[in-house]
């Protein structure tokens, strides 16, 4: 327990205003080193707990606790969450008009090392630092002078994601879908540069559809969850098994439990 | 024209036989509150002004008197504001209208603290605050120099008062050519008591070599409150004229009517940037400058160029539209605009194309951001006159809004008499979204740092017409003015 990266604990979580429960009553623990993936079908809260974890102000957490480090994440504020090594890797990017990529990182990594006590990287330093992890992703190096998403397709975006997350080293990263709307060697190259920013000191949180991925990021862990619930955990050998028999059986036995 | 109020003033002067009633105040360089013709003539006295500035002057006077008699103030802005007392100004206060200040310590902390945020070296500070500055001020020889070059090249650079001596044929020829005292109710007014402002003129085929602005004129820096500029480009010319600086300035001033023209022969460019902050008002909307200004450039040649970059974020109200008169065929006129309101600032800001000549064409890019109770108009008319042959014309006009008090306005105006022309319009209007603030937080950026990257994002393209200084400034500025704006 003690070397426990983030400990979730009962988490119950609801949407916006319309205060529809989502996220019923998460238990999961997460170790450094570790990958975990969660698998589940449209609407069972996978997007939610990536959106709560990194403190999105439209959800509301109704229950439970959230420790990242032994801190209350809960209480922290996106950007604090951010600076102590949580990274959201968005299913679906924003544009910032008018931001170019470089800027837009720069300000971000400058502003974590500056909450850390640590020198502010120059421009020169930091585009050449840029360039050289673009290329983990196969990233077009002129879109780093783009604006942010602006103009780039479904792939880009995705691979974007990851850049940005090798640039910011984060402890923890969940990513939300990076595979989805992919096509098979855009799948390839986005798993190829998750698989390699791998580190013994950095978990993983792998939010997916489809088993695919997992092929190249191979989990440690992996957990289906229905209707707001961890309903099952087990290794990779999992992800087989939901590929194969479909979501439809795990919302059965949720559905017969409940009942029972 | 004139109106009987004026001719019995002149009456009762003339009675007496005793022309300047004030003439102890002369003493005080100051003369008493309020505007009448012996406020005129004394005023153009005192700068030992010709014969024919001083009719120019007194026509503007009563052409003045005649609009405010018939309570002809210009009212369709989306502007509020109480009635200005006309005879409440002082319209003549020199050649020290502000009070030295003996050291920065005097100064009000709001805007020392904005010195320091927009990193404005020390001996800057106190130029722009009014300090004492020492002779050995280093600007001093930076002065010299510059006058040296511009003088090499002929470029004539001066104060509009220097230049009413100097280059009376100029002078002449191209004031009120553009912005005639007729115009408006304020640019009658600033014809007839304007203090002074910037003269420049760019003699035939010369590209001046560096960006001309009145800090390095600081003979005249302290001009007041009805500033006058012109500037002309003749043939094959090229100038870049930067006006204000992005620091606020200290001022007592409630009331800035200004008037800028500028004029381009043929094949001339003349590139106009302002960055305006103005004394806004404090947090309840309490004080702060009226900025009302007229600013017009007229494309008199053939393929000449007249481009305005504006960043307004200063003053409690701003009522402005630098406009182009795109006379001569080929001709280009541009109008780059970003305006911030926050607090209880109001904007109603713009342009005018008018296009007359064949093959004219116009751009007009304007961002508008409104944050805390503040509001923003745009308001802009684009004009095709019967002869202006494929005339075209972009207009360009966004609106931001931060928080859920402020207001944004978009008053596009078209008037076409030309069937060749060519038109388009695009208008946006958003908040700065919850999910794009999301995402900038989510890598580290406070929701301070975040708005202000995406509203830099959102004015990228006006700010990359600026000069580079310029625009870094902008940012900064635009940075410092947010702070607190975001909740």
């Amino acid at each position: 327990m003690a070397n426990a990266m983030l400990e979730i604990r009962n988490l119950d979580a609801s949407v916006g205003v319309a205060d529809v429960e989502i996220l019923k009553g998460l238990n999961m623990t997460v170790r450094r080193g570790e990958v975990h993936a969660i698998m589940g079908p449209n609407g069972s809260g996978k997007s939610t707990l990536a959106y709560v974890l990194a403190g999105h102000p439209g959800y509301v957490v109704t229950g439970g606790e959230v420790l990242f480090e032994g801190q209350n994440l809960l209480a922290m504020e996106p950007e604090d969450r951010a600076r102590a090594g949580l990274f959201l890797s968005f299913q679906h990017p924003v544009e910032v008009p008018g931001v170019r990529l470089s800027e837009f990182l720069r300000a971000g990594y400058n502003s974590i090392r500056k909450s850390r006590g640590e020198e502010e990287m120059s421009a020169r330093l930091f585009n050449q630092m840029l360039r050289e992890k673009a290329q983990l992703v196969e990233m077009e190096p002129s879109l780093i002078q783009r604006s942010v998403n602006e103009g780039f397709s479904g792939g880009e975006r995705k691979r974007n994601e990851v850049l940005q997350m090798a640039i910011l080293e984060p402890k923890l990263a969940v990513l939300d879908e990076p595979d989805s709307g992919l096509d098979v060697d855009a799948v390839r190259i986005v798993a190829n540069g998750i698989e390699r920013l791998r580190r013994s000191d950095r978990a993983i949180i792998l939010i997916t559809h489809y088993q695919r991925i997992l092929d190249y990021v191979v989990p440690d862990y992996v957990h289906v969850i229905v209707d707001g619930r961890i309903v099952k955990s087990g290794d990779k050998d999992l992800a087989l098994e939901v590929e194969s028999v479909g979501y439809d059986k795990y919302e059965e036995e949720l559905e017969k439990s409940l009942s029972g | 024209m004139t109106s009987p109020r004026t001719i019995s003033k002149e009456t009762g002067i003339d009675d007496t036989g005793y022309k300047y009633g004030f003439v102890t105040d002369i003493e005080t360089e100051s003369a008493p509150p309020g505007l009448s013709e012996d406020i005129v003539r004394f005023i153009s006295a005192k700068k030992n002004e010709p014969e024919w500035m001083l009719e120019w002057r007194l026509k503007a006077y009563r052409h003045f008197i005649s609009l405010l008699d018939n309570e002809q103030l210009p009212k369709w802005a989306h502007i509020h504001h109480a009635p200005i007392d006309f005879q409440q100004i002082i319209y003549y206060s020199a050649p020290k209208p502000k009070k030295k200040l003996e050291s920065l310590d005097e100064l009000d902390p709001e805007i020392l603290k904005t010195y320091e945020k927009l990193g404005i070296p020390l001996e800057e500070q106190k130029l722009l605050a009014g300090v004492a500055v020492d002779a050995v001020f280093d600007s001093v020889s930076v002065i010299t120099t510059f006058k040296e070059e511009l003088a090499k090249h002929g470029i004539i650079f001066c104060s509009m008062s220097e230049a009413v001596q100097n280059h009376p044929d100029l002078v002449q020829k191209y004031l009120g050519s553009v912005v005639p005292y007729t115009d408006n109710f304020y640019a009658a007014l600033n014809s007839a008591v304007f203090s002074d402002g910037s003269f420049c003129y760019v003699p035939k085929g010369v590209r001046c070599p560096f960006e001309l602005t009145t800090y390095f004129r600081i003979n005249t820096a302290q001009s007041g409150q009805f500033e006058r500029t012109l500037i002309v480009a003749d043939e094959g010319s090229y100038v870049s004229y930067l006006e204000g600086c992005s620091a606020p300035m200290r001022d007592e001033n409630q009331l800035h009517a200004a008037v800028v023209e500028l004029v381009t022969l043929d094949n001339a460019e003349i590139k106009y940037s302002t960055i305006q902050n103005w004394y806004p008002g404090d947090e309840n909307g309490k004080g702060g400058i009226f900025n009302f200004v007229t600013k017009r450039g007229k494309c008199q040649g053939v393929n000449s160029k007249i481009s305005w970059t504006q960043v307004e974020t200063g003053s409690a109200i701003t009522w402005k539209y630098p406009s182009v008169i795109l006379q001569g065929d080929n001709s280009i006129g541009e109008f780059y605009s970003v305006a911030l309101t926050k607090g209880y600032q109001q904007a109603d800001t713009g342009t005018k194309m008018t296009h007359l000549g064949k093959n004219t064409r116009s751009r007009i890019v304007s961002k508008g951001i409104s944050a805390g109770h503040g509001s923003n108009t745009y308001r802009g008319l684009v004009k095709v006159m019967p002869k202006a042959d494929n005339a075209r014309n972009f207009t360009q006009c966004d609106s931001l809004l931060v928080g859920d008090k402020c207001g944004a306005h978009t008053t596009p105006y078209v008037e076409v008499q030309n069937n060749t022309a060519h038109l388009e319009h695009e208008a946006f209007t958003g908040r700065v979204s919850e999910e794009q603030l999301f995402y900038c937080r989510q890598r580290g950026l406070s929701s301070e740092e975040a708005t202000a990257l995406i509203i830099n994002g959102f004015c990228k393209e006006v700010f990359k017409n600026l000069p580079f200084e310029f625009a870094v400034e902008a940012t900064r500025l635009l940075e410092a003015n947010l702070e607190g704006s975001v909740g």
